[in-house]
């Protein structure tokens, strides 16, 4: 067997250059937040100090690495606008995740339930949304629920309400744009599960005597939980660091982490502080992380 | 066939009608007062084109677009490249030194949060003196999308049959001849699929990009996004139409692409 020729060694090859380009844009790149996470604000060009110099010599090497501090790390823990950005971008990932299972569940299971030809239309249908920009599907909510936009007009005209409501701005504003842009990332993995399912087990149920309902709940749930997992864990984590939409929909009162380390960086131009924060970031998603890569493992790979 | 317990219900199809109607709503309104004759959003003034020739006559907007064309085409290609030598790689390859770090590395940008990969990109190109704008985008798009071409470029070699290569080798293929002949040809609608994808997904960036490009070379969604923080404006629906308009028009080429090849596949291998 191993005498015969096989795929296995030239495919090997085929790794070492996408495997250096992501060890040089993926991975090296951390460390660079990690170091100007540890250094100081200047006002200069870049906005931090120390600079390492590999020219001026050990010496000057040395003491860099002396000048480095965690004063960052110490401000984000002390400053209640750090602290309450990391909690409420954990809050809005968590219960928008919630809204998206519950969401995404009914649609994901009435795909599968499809004759065979439909479920390739249907997937096709939920995947085309995902390729069209964020940004647009965005700017086609504000369009919605603007002050004179096409929301309050209904509502206006069916008598519902005497005076156009606010919704942009607010928090549902955003929880809406949340679930509306995630949603094909939850419905995809659940369906694939779902889809995989053998029916010979759902009809064993029923000739074992359970109603649907007690079949959904004692079989089909029990072995979707992979792609429920796989999908949780696919919307959660980008949500937690999300940008655009807190930033466009939500109001300005309190701000999710992303929106906060945007600020420091554009705005403030702290970029240590902002550093720090991306490093705090990362270690809070860590375990998610891990979980993800297991599961994406397992799918790909069929590991174990 | 199908028993009881299987049947297609009417909260099945209510579910679903519900889930699409949400998806699409908001883009089918948009794309409609796009074409809307009056500047204010609430009053529908007639179909017009007024809003297409306003974008086509804006510089600055058009400058954004090409740049953001550019970037998206020489990134796309970038990441297919790598992304299908990833692929390869994790589904051929079996076990190798360092394997586990590499799939991580393939998979951790799929979730990883924006601001991070942006952020962390721009402190390395800051930290090489690279010169911000076109070249270090298409880089950091090419690093965030190959990803996504691993990945649909992998499940689609992982349904495939590895002893279809090993047949051609048996026969006197060498490994280069065996993949450009039998594996490629295979796998080539995920490989289209892959370029798509990543395709969009550089046109639709706005927090890398915005991170990792210098002034003067804005990109598309960076317009729009200034733009839009500023409120709605029916240039941007128009802006918003021609893009949507673009990427439908790649996805049905993309399903002919693949429609065409699973015939010629099915016709080939009666096996």
């Amino acid at each position: 067997m191993s005498a015969r020729r096989t795929f296995t060694r030239p495919a090997r090859l085929a790794a070492i250059a996408p495997y250096l380009w992501m060890v040089l844009f993926f991975l090296v790149p951390f460390g660079f937040v990690l170091k100007i996470s540890l250094s100081q604000t200047a006002i200069a060009q870049p906005p931090y100090l120390p600079v390492f110099d590999l020219a001026a010599g050990a010496g000057a090497i040395k003491a860099a690495f002396a000048a480095l501090s965690l004063d960052n790390f110490r401000l984000l823990v002390s400053d209640d606008l750090y602290v309450l950005s990391y909690l409420r971008s954990l809050v809005v990932a968590a219960v928008s995740t919630s809204v998206l299972l519950l969401i995404g569940y009914p649609v994901a299971y009435g795909m599968a339930r499809l004759p065979r030809r439909w479920q390739s239309v249907t997937m096709m249908l939920v995947i085309v949304p995902f390729w069209t920009s964020f940004l647009i599907r965005i700017y086609a909510w504000i369009n919605i629920l603007q002050h004179d936009g096409l929301l309050n007009q209904v509502l206006l005209a069916l008598h519902l309400v005497s005076a156009p409501v606010v919704w942009l701005s607010t928090d549902s504003a955003m929880y809406l744009g949340i679930v509306y842009s995630y949603l094909p990332f939850m419905i995809l993995p659940l369906y694939a599960t779902l889809a995989k399912m053998e029916p010979a087990l759902l009809e064993a149920a029923a000739d074992l005597g359970a109603s649907p309902r007690t079949a959904f709940w004692q079989v089909t749930f029990p072995l979707s939980l992979p792609g429920v997992g796989a999908g949780a864990l696919l919307c959660f984590i980008p949500i937690v660091g999300e940008f655009v939409i807190p930033d466009l929909l939500a109001g300005s009162s309190s701000m999710m982490i992303g929106q906060t380390l945007w600020l420091e960086f554009f705005t403030n131009k702290d970029w240590p502080v902002a550093s720090a924060a991306a490093v705090v970031l990362l270690v809070l998603l860590l375990a998610p992380l891990v979980l993800y890569d297991r599961l994406q493992r397992r799918q790909l790979e069929g590991a174990r | 066939m199908a028993s009881a317990t299987n049947k297609f219900s009417g909260f099945n199809l209510f579910s679903l009608a519900l889930g699409l109607a949400f998806l699409y709503l908001p883009i089918v309104i948009l794309v409609i007062y796009s074409f809307n004759a009056s500047r204010l959003v609430t009053v529908w003034g007639g179909w017009s084109l007024r809003w297409y020739s306003e974008f086509f006559n804006d510089r600055a907007m058009l400058d954004a677009a090409w740049m953001s064309f550019r970037v998206a085409a020489t990134s796309a290609t970038l990441a297919t490249l790598l992304g299908t030598l990833a692929a390869v790689a994790l589904s051929r390859g079996r076990r190798f030194k360092g394997r586990a770090l590499f799939s991580g590395m393939l998979y951790a940008p799929l979730v990883m949060p924006e601001v991070i990969t942006g952020l962390s990109l721009l402190l390395l190109f800051v930290a090489l003196d690279a010169e911000r704008g076109f070249r270090t985008v298409t880089v950091a798009h090419t690093t965030l999308t190959m990803c996504f071409v691993a990945v649909v470029v992998q499940s689609r070699l992982g349904s495939l049959d590895s002893s279809l290569e090993e047949a051609a080798m048996d026969l006197g293929c060498d490994p280069a001849r065996a993949f450009l002949a039998v594996t490629l040809p295979l796998i080539l609608p995920a490989i289209v699929a892959g370029w798509m994808l990543a395709f969009t997904l550089s046109l639709d960036d706005l927090v890398i990009a915005s991170f990792t490009t210098g002034p003067g070379s804005a990109t598309l969604p960076i317009r729009i996004y200034s733009e839009v923080r500023l409120g709605v404006k029916p240039e941007i629906n128009a802006i918003c139409t021609l893009i949507v308009g673009l990427i439908a028009l790649l996805i049905i080429a993309a399903s002919f692409a693949a429609k065409l090849s699973n015939a010629r596949g099915d016709s080939a291998a009666p096996l």
